[in-house]
């Protein structure tokens, strides 16, 4: 058994049922910290499920979930596991639709987060000097004051990107970033992770292969709630059951 | 605008309009009531004034509830429990100070005490003969019941039209409690009879004009209160709520909370507007706390246009002149023509009389809406969370 200690995400034995059905079982991951993994698998393998487990949406059945070495992430809910450190773009894209890009942003911001604090909140130099280098990195400094509702897809995905860069979190959990993108976007976004992975522990769940490729990092292969193959992709892609999982669909 | 920049982004140039009309006839509409000779075409005769008063107090009702429903989404179809609870607590008030000078003649006990053969003030009633203490008990029972009502309910996470449904049942739990004799309201016929308050008689026409100055007072208050609210960060977090609930709390957000403050608020605002009115019509009764009522201003609130704080106000002028007209033409129609309405608006008018102005003005002006930086006051678009 592997130690915790300088994990950023320490995952053993977890289960967890739907009405009987295991959506997770006995699913055991780690993540170094600093570490980027990508985790594909076939529809229904319980990739989002395992990030509402550590993001604290599902509670386990059983088993560990260590974030950081020994937090307990069990014992947190959603809002208290967010400002541990923990960011969370979703499959489907959620922004603020009846906000501007700006305020999306600014919600998220790392800071104080009580209802007092936001109702006597100013607008600070460093707030806007953050939120421009932030909308600069996921290239949408050009619609800063454009309502999140009149984005493309890809726009609302990077705007989610940047939300969650906007949270500083120590690690982020990506769900799907390139769904519905072109292939120009999706190269910019495989850019843009392992920009963001250079200073973050990451996680990406996708289908696209050949976006998996451009990261260039570890693969996790999940499926039927447990991990199936890990390794470089191309061993991973090797792997006789893997090749069967995607073709047997 | 150098007034926005200062008091903040709610008070979008709409706002300061109606502030500043709601202000002026506060003062205009009294002065030439009670200075003007009635001859005058400028006088506003006193059953007027009487039934501005009235609406102004139910404008602050529908202001108070478009925080809540407008910019967090909880449609409360209870928000004429604080009203009445704002209302009882001045009808206290405005019964101890009839004294000795009730039917029964007893200095200590409301008439419907003695009726009932009580020989002492229950001790809820204690405190009441003081105004400052009522004034405390108006924005405190209708504060602290929405206070204990939010924490339960948005901290299991009750949203949507459960949330709606309990929020009724509450009305209608206290609609039974206070008709009840022993519960020491007076029953179904509620508190009336009031001689005066502050010692000025009631029914005087300077009281009368300065109760609709103080109506008048409260409602730009809460206009004001309200813009502030919404032009802050918090105001931003609560359309965020409103939106996409779950994505704020997975921002570190704790929505629960966001929304008990905006209830709180809300329910202390809906107080001081029955504390208002109960001495403008002279009586208060369980009737208030019906489930009607509160779905009426609801109606008001969408005719208006929620999410606009300002059209509420003009929903609830509106809607409540149209319901006089009504009731003195064709009473038997009011309901189905209210009914008609609330269908009507909700088909046609998705965001009301001021969602229409401004679909027309931006249409006229030909601004490019796709990069148009609206207000934080936009109207709700429904986007469920994930
Ligand atoms: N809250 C829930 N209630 C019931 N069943 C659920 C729930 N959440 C997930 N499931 C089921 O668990 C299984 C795993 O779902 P999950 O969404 O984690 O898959 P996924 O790997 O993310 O798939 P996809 O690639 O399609 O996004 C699915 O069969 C799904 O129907
Ligand atoms: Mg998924």
């Amino acid at each position: 058994m592997t130690t915790k200690a300088g994990t950023i995400l320490y995952l053993n034995g977890v289960s967890v049922s739907f009405d009987g059905f295991r959506a997770i079982n006995d699913l055991s991951l780690v993540l170094d910290k600093g570490e980027m993994r990508a985790i594909i698998g076939p529809n229904g393998a319980g990739k989002t499920t395992m990030m509402d487990i550590i993001t604290g949406k599902t509670r386990p059945d059983k088993g560990e979930v260590f974030f950081d070495g020994n937090i307990d992430l069990t014992r947190h809910d959603e809002p208290g596991i967010a400002n541990l450190g923990i960011g969370r773009k979703f499959q489907k894209p959620t922004v603020f639709e009846s906000h501007t890009v700006e305020d999306n942003i600014r919600l998220s911001l790392k800071g104080e987060r009580s209802v007092f604090a936001a109702l006597f909140a100013k607008n600070s130099v460093a707030d806007d000097r953050r939120i421009t280098e932030i909308l600069e990195t996921v290239r949408l400094d050009g619609r800063r004051d454009a309502l999140a509702a009149n984005l493309s897809h890809g726009q609302k995905q990077w705007l989610e990107i940047g939300m969650l860069l906007a949270q500083d979190p120590k690690l982020l959990l990506v769900d799907e970033p390139v769904a519905g993108m072109t292939d120009a976007e999706t190269a910019e976004t495989a850019r843009l992770l392992k920009d963001i992975a250079r200073e973050h522990s990451v996680i990406v769940v996708e289908h696209d292969m050949h976006f998996v490729r451009e990261l260039d990092v570890k693969v996790t292969c999940l499926h039927e709630g447990s991990v199936l193959a890990e390794g470089p992709l191309d061993h991973v892609a090797a792997d006789q059951r893997v090749v069967e999982v995607y073709l047997g669909r | 605008m150098i007034t926005q920049r200062v008091f903040g982004a709610g008070f979008t140039p709409r706002v300061q309009l109606a502030l500043a009309l709601i202000l002026l006839g506060g003062v205009l509409v009294p002065l030439s009531n009670l200075l003007l000779a009635p001859s005058n075409p400028l006088h506003v005769p006193s059953y007027a004034l009487a039934l501005f008063g009235k609406y102004l107090c139910y404008a602050l009702l529908a202001l108070s509830l478009d925080l809540v429903w407008g910019y967090v989404g909880i449609l409360s179809l209870g928000h004429g429990a604080f009203f009445a609870l704002g209302g009882y607590a001045m009808g206290m008030y405005l019964m101890r100070q009839i004294g000795a000078r009730g039917v029964y003649a007893n200095p200590e006990l409301p008439d419907f005490m003695v009726f009932l053969n009580w020989s002492e003030l229950p001790w809820f009633w204690l405190g009441f003969d003081r105004f400052w203490f009522a004034c405390l008990m108006v924005l405190l029972v209708p504060g602290l019941l929405a206070f204990v009502f939010g924490w339960f309910a948005f901290r299991s996470r009750v949203t949507g039209v459960y949330l709606s449904i309990i929020t009724q049942a509450m009305t209608y739990a206290l609609l039974l409690a206070f008709f009840r004799n022993d519960m020491g309201f007076g029953g179904n016929n509620g508190l009336t009879d009031f001689k005066d308050i502050l010692g000025f008689p009631v029914q005087a026409a300077g009281t009368r004009g300065a109760l609709f100055a103080a109506s008048a007072l409260a409602l730009a208050v809460g206009v004001a209160v309200c813009a502030a609210i919404v032009g802050s960060q918090y105001g931003k977090l609560m359309i965020a709520v409103r939106d996409a609930e779950s994505r704020t709390r997975f921002l570190g957000w704790r929505p629960e909370n966001v929304k008990l403050f905006a209830f709180t608020v809300s329910a202390v605002m809906a107080g001081i507007a029955g504390a208002l009115y109960v001495p403008q019509v002279g009586i208060i009764n369980p009737g208030e706390f019906a489930p009607a009522n509160s779905i009426e201003v609801v109606v008001w609130t969408a005719v208006g246009g929620r999410g606009t704080i300002v059209g509420p106000i003009i929903g609830a002028l509106l809607v409540n002149s149209a319901k006089s007209w009504f009731t003195g033409a064709l009473p038997d129609f009011w309901l189905f023509a209210l009914g008609g309405l609330f269908v009507f608006v909700t088909l046609f008018m998705p965001k009301g009389i001021l969602g229409l102005w401004d679909q027309w003005q931006n249409r006229t002006m030909r601004k490019k809406p796709a990069d148009d930086p609206i207000e934080p006051s936009t109207a709700p678009l429904p986007q469920p969370a994930e």
